[in-house]
């Protein structure tokens, strides 16, 4: 199993939960994250005086899912939250040593 | 031929009850003003500064009205009313200000057409306005008791003081100055107030850099902001409309109504040029730049709302709106810190409405009007600068800086605006 952590635009959130839903993923992990890569932060004015905003929003998606699947996984996603523009975010992947579905107590691929 | 008198007498006594209800829902007017005031300030600072913010203002508003009962309206206006502090204080109970309203004969004798005490109450609101506009520019950093000391001074005294001068009949008045409801004795005198107060206070801490860079604190509701914006654009039609002081004839009808208009044409002007200069300029839509815009407008057009045409008074106020931008960054390139933009709105907008009657009315002279600026202005700040001088050495003017970086809320009364949100800083 791989666990599945992606950085990506919050307004690509809605069509990314959609394109992974599509390949048959039942269930994501959602956070409001702030920070930042190589798009650093940006400037501001207000009432004519620059402000610093140096940590962006981003969402932050997590999903676990079998191994099988995991490259079809992280293809939607690219694809689907790529704008092209510096800023777009990350994928990372890791290995996932267990996962246990706490209603039923299944283990392993059945609780993904 | 009795009856004929009978009905003069009923429509002189009508005309006075419709010109005290006038003043009177004007003053209700102006007195809401109060809560935009209120609202615009707790809009533009902090969240862990904004109970404090409320607290000043409705204490303000009442401290004002007690001293200019207790003194301030006897300073003003001597010789209108027998009395003053210690009259007032040993009638108590039998006439608020220590002397009688009018009877029937005087209405009559054409002698007054309104009641003395819609005047008073007309008059408190506007002293209460001034010292709003203290509030807002000394935000975030002052001491609340020693904000209250001086709003007892400047409303009991230093206001009042230069308030005879040009409407109590005083020498500015015999000048020839012309400040129809108060571009310089109303906001220029609260600018200049608040002036000598941020001199004295310096700057929030965070505001300037040690490299000589200008850091934006961005105020933390805008929404209040934009309502009390709207809620002071309400209470202006108070504020100008009543200083018509009579409504009952065709005549002063017209000229009310002209002056509803201009009032309100001001405002739009002042809104819609500081909205375009910012976008120019910084290249963002700043709403906080707008909203002064238009209370720079408002501001512009009090000194003479009757004599511009409506497009004049557009022009008039819209010369304000871009005033007001250019002085709010200039200040902040001075290192004088005002939160609100409060100096630049009621201090440089109130000298350029002070100018503008020149345009527009004929009896002005500049050299008069000159000389109410000059005057007003060091007489305000002169005294203020004092008064701020000797609290600083006695009270002190400012909390500490660890008070400053949680939130004067919490250290001055202990409680927070919002304590059910968890907030960046």
């Amino acid at each position: 199993m791989k666990l599945i952590t992606a950085i990506i635009k919050p307004f690509k959130l809605d069509d990314v939960r959609q394109a992974v839903a599509d390949i048959g993923i039942q269930g994501i992990t959602v956070t409001e994250v702030k920070g930042f890569g190589r798009q650093r932060g940006h400037t501001e004015l207000y009432r004519g005086a620059e402000y610093v905003v140096d940590f962006l929003p981003k969402a932050k998606i997590e999903l676990a899912v079998d191994d099988d699947i995991a490259e079809q996984v992280i293809e939607a996603i690219a694809n689907t939250a790529r704008t092209g523009k510096i800023g777009d975010g990350k994928i990372f992947v890791t290995d996932l040593e267990q996962a246990i579905r706490i209603r039923t107590g299944e283990t392993g691929a059945a609780a993904v | 031929m009795e009856e004929v008198t009978q009905i003069a007498t009923q429509v002189t006594e009508l005309a006075y009850a419709l010109d005290t209800f006038y003043f009177l829902v004007c003053g209700a007017l102006v007195m809401w003003m109060a809560a935009g005031f209120t609202m615009l300030e707790s809009g533009l600072v902090r969240a862990k500064n904004t109970a404090e913010i409320l607290t000043k203002n409705v204490g303000l508003y009442s401290i004002a009205c007690i001293m200019y009962m207790l003194c301030g309206y006897s300073i003003m206006y001597p010789g209108a009313y027998e009395g003053g502090v210690f009259a007032s204080l040993s009638t108590l109970g039998s006439g608020l200000l220590g002397s009688a309203d009018n009877d029937v004969a005087t209405v009559v004798a054409g002698d007054a057409y309104y009641s003395n005490l819609s005047d008073f109450f007309f008059q408190v609101v506007f002293v209460a306005t001034a010292m709003s506009i203290v509030s807002g520019a000394v935000a975030e950093r002052m001491k609340l008791w020693s904000f209250f000391l001086f709003s007892v001074i400047l409303t009991g005294f230093i206001y009042p003081v230069q308030g005879f001068w040009k409407w109590g009949a005083g020498w500015l008045d015999a000048a020839g100055f012309l400040d129809f409801a108060g571009s310089g004795v109303v906001h220029m005198c609260g600018a200049a107030a608040a002036l000598a107060g941020v001199l004295l206070l310096g700057a929030r801490k965070g505001k300037y850099g040690t490299q000589g860079q200008i850091n934006a604190i961005p105020g933390c509701n805008l929404p209040l902001a934009a309502l009390g914006t709207l809620i002071l654009w309400l209470g202006w039609f108070g504020f100008n409309g009543g200083s018509e002081l009579k409504v009952s004839d065709v005549g002063e009808a017209n000229a009310v109504a002209l002056v509803f208009v201009n009032t309100n044409m001001a405002a739009a002007g002042g809104l819609v040029f500081a909205l375009l200069l910012s976008r120019l300029w910084f290249g963002k839509a700043d709403l906080t730049m707008a909203l002064n815009g238009a209370l720079a407008g408002l501001v512009a057009i009090t000194a003479e709302p009757l004599t511009p045409t409506p497009l004049a008074a557009t022009m008039i106020g819209a010369a304000g709106g871009l005033l007001v931008v250019f002085s709010i960054v200039m200040l902040d390139k001075l290192k004088i810190d005002d939160p609100v933009g409060a100096i630049s709105v009621h201090g440089t907008v109130g000298i350029w409405g002070l100018l503008a009657v020149c345009f527009t009315n004929p009896d002005a002279s500049l050299i008069a009007q000159l000389k109410g600026i000059v005057s007003i202005f060091a007489w305000v700040f002169g005294t203020s600068f004092v008064v701020w001088f000797a609290i600083k050495k006695t009270l002190g003017i400012r909390v500490s800086e660890e008070e400053e970086y949680e939130g004067v809320d919490i250290s001055e009364c202990g409680l927070e605006a919002y304590p059910e949100f968890t907030t960046a800083d």
